[in-house]
């Protein structure tokens, strides 16, 4: 059984289990508007809650992705290599970014649930 | 400080526009269209844009020639009336204050198109030196819309005799209105200047054609970038000279030296003793990389800066414009993205080849 939280940076994280799927809200990617590149994090690589260090392009603009929770990256979404439009067409499905196992699940209580979010860009 | 709107600003509100300041306006970014598509609608039928934010100086009197030929290096005496030019006005040192268009609308009459961005300081500059001429300097207030790409003229034939019109010329097809063959996307288009109070109902006419489509400044910048043409206030500054800028082309031969124009002994002195940065084109090697991003040599010492760094829709990669050391121009030359090196392949812009009316 997974669940959805949101962060006001715009993330999304669906977790299922220890193991989190992060992507950009669809608000995030209208507002940001046509993305050409997304810089992903490596396999293994360790983040901290608040963490930069992954980047999406618009034509215009770089804006940075923070990491909504601590843990290990476990799998990138390879496909965003060769077409960042993906995450235009499917911000909160087909265009996750990246999946992480939790190093601390207690860190999700202080996020939002879909009805909270939507309050927040409304 | 208030952010200021044009006269247009609740037709992009209607239009579904993202909204966004940028020199002192709250201007249209994109529409729902978006960047991507609204960058190659320019480049295969016609965009409008809302460049009201725009600046329109007249100068006008038995003085405005010689005026004109004090605060920018060119020929203005031998400047054809209809005829529009692409300049600059310098400062003491030779960097650039604004670039500018001037058209010559008559005899005793230019106009001045600058940079939203420099007006304040434009107008205090122009004002200053207009006190030793007989020549009167009028801001205009007006609506200014550019239309662009290759569809323009034939959408724009409907309202003006646009046909005999070539790249580079302006003309007043009635009393307050000024239309122009010029524009910042490198295709053929015309830049049309109104009162205020008509600028709603024209612009209304042409976004109604169905060829036109309304264009935000996101793909403005990457039109104009991929025709390498530089934006003042990230290619261009009172720190840059029209030499390291590689706008020498602007300023005719027999000015360079000896030229009577505020900025001429400086840039008499920049030439001979040759520029110690260059701008160049660089392609980045696989992602973009932004203006103000560090450029180095292969052993990581700084060469250089990006000044104008985006991707380009019609050139499908991204591109950049960037001030290099002169010495280190013709080497390998890295863009440092946080602690790493992408490789840059240098180029000469434009990118996209230009499609003028000549």
């Amino acid at each position: 059984m997974s669940k959805t939280y949101f962060t006001d940076e715009h993330e999304w994280l669906t977790v299922d289990g220890d193991v989190a799927t992060v992507g950009i809200t669809n608000h995030a990617q209208e507002q940001l508007g046509d993305l050409v590149f997304v810089e992903l994090p490596e396999v293994g690589t360790k983040l901290e809650k608040g963490d930069d260090g992954i980047v999406v392009e618009s034509v215009k603009a770089a804006s940075d992705v923070y990491a909504p929770a601590s843990g290990e990256v476990l799998e990138v979404n390879e496909a965003l290599a060769g077409d960042a439009s993906i995450v235009n067409a499917g911000a909160e499905s087909d265009g996750w970014l990246y999946k992480m196992k939790l190093s601390d699940p207690s860190e999700l209580e202080a996020l939002m649930d879909a009805d909270g979010y939507k309050k927040l860009i409304d | 400080m208030n952010v200021k709107k044009t006269p247009l600003h609740e037709m992009h509100v209607t239009a579904g526009a993202k909204m966004g300041e940028f020199a002192g306006y709250d201007m249209p970014l994109f529409y729902p269209l978006g960047v991507m598509k609204e960058h190659v609608h320019t480049r295969v039928q016609a965009g409008l844009f809302d460049i009201s934010h725009m600046v329109h100086v007249l100068i006008a009197g038995p003085g405005a020639a010689d005026l004109i030929a004090r605060i920018c290096p060119y020929d203005a005496a031998g400047q054809s009336v209809g005829q529009a030019r692409y300049t600059f006005m310098l400062t003491p040192d030779a960097g650039i204050i604004d670039d500018l268009i001037v058209t010559r609308l008559g005899d005793e009459r230019y106009l001045i198109v600058a940079n939203a961005g420099c007006a304040a300081k434009d107008v205090t500059h122009i004002s200053a030196a207009s006190e030793s001429f007989d020549a009167k300097v009028l801001l205009l207030p007006r609506g200014f819309l550019a239309l662009q790409g290759p569809a323009a003229a034939a959408v724009l034939a409907d309202h003006f005799d646009v046909a005999k019109m070539t790249f580079m010329s302006g003309i007043e097809p009635q009393d307050s209105w000024f239309v122009s063959r010029t524009g910042y996307t490198g295709e053929d288009g015309f830049e049309i200047a109104m009162p205020v109070p008509d600028c709603v109902e024209f612009a209304g006419k042409l976004v109604a054609d169905e060829r036109v489509e309304w264009i935000g400044l996101g793909a403005r910048d990457s039109l104009r970038l991929e025709a390498g043409l530089p934006l003042y206030g990230q290619d261009l500054s009172e720190d840059i000279t029209p030499h390291e800028a590689g706008l020498l082309w602007a300023i005719p031969k027999e000015l360079r030296a000896g030229g009577g124009f505020i900025g001429a002994e400086a840039l008499e002195k920049c030439i001979q003793d040759g520029r110690k940065r260059m701008r160049v084109g660089l392609l980045p090697n696989g992602r973009p990389v932004r203006g103000g991003t560090e450029l180095q040599d292969a052993d990581g010492h700084k060469i250089g800066l990006v000044t104008s760094g985006g991707y380009g829709p019609t050139l499908e990669a991204p591109m950049a414009l960037a001030l290099v050391d002169v010495e280190a121009a013709d080497g390998p030359i890295f863009a440092d993205l946080r602690g790493k090196q992408i490789p840059m392949n240098r180029t000469k812009p434009p990118f996209v080849p230009h499609n003028y009316k000549r």
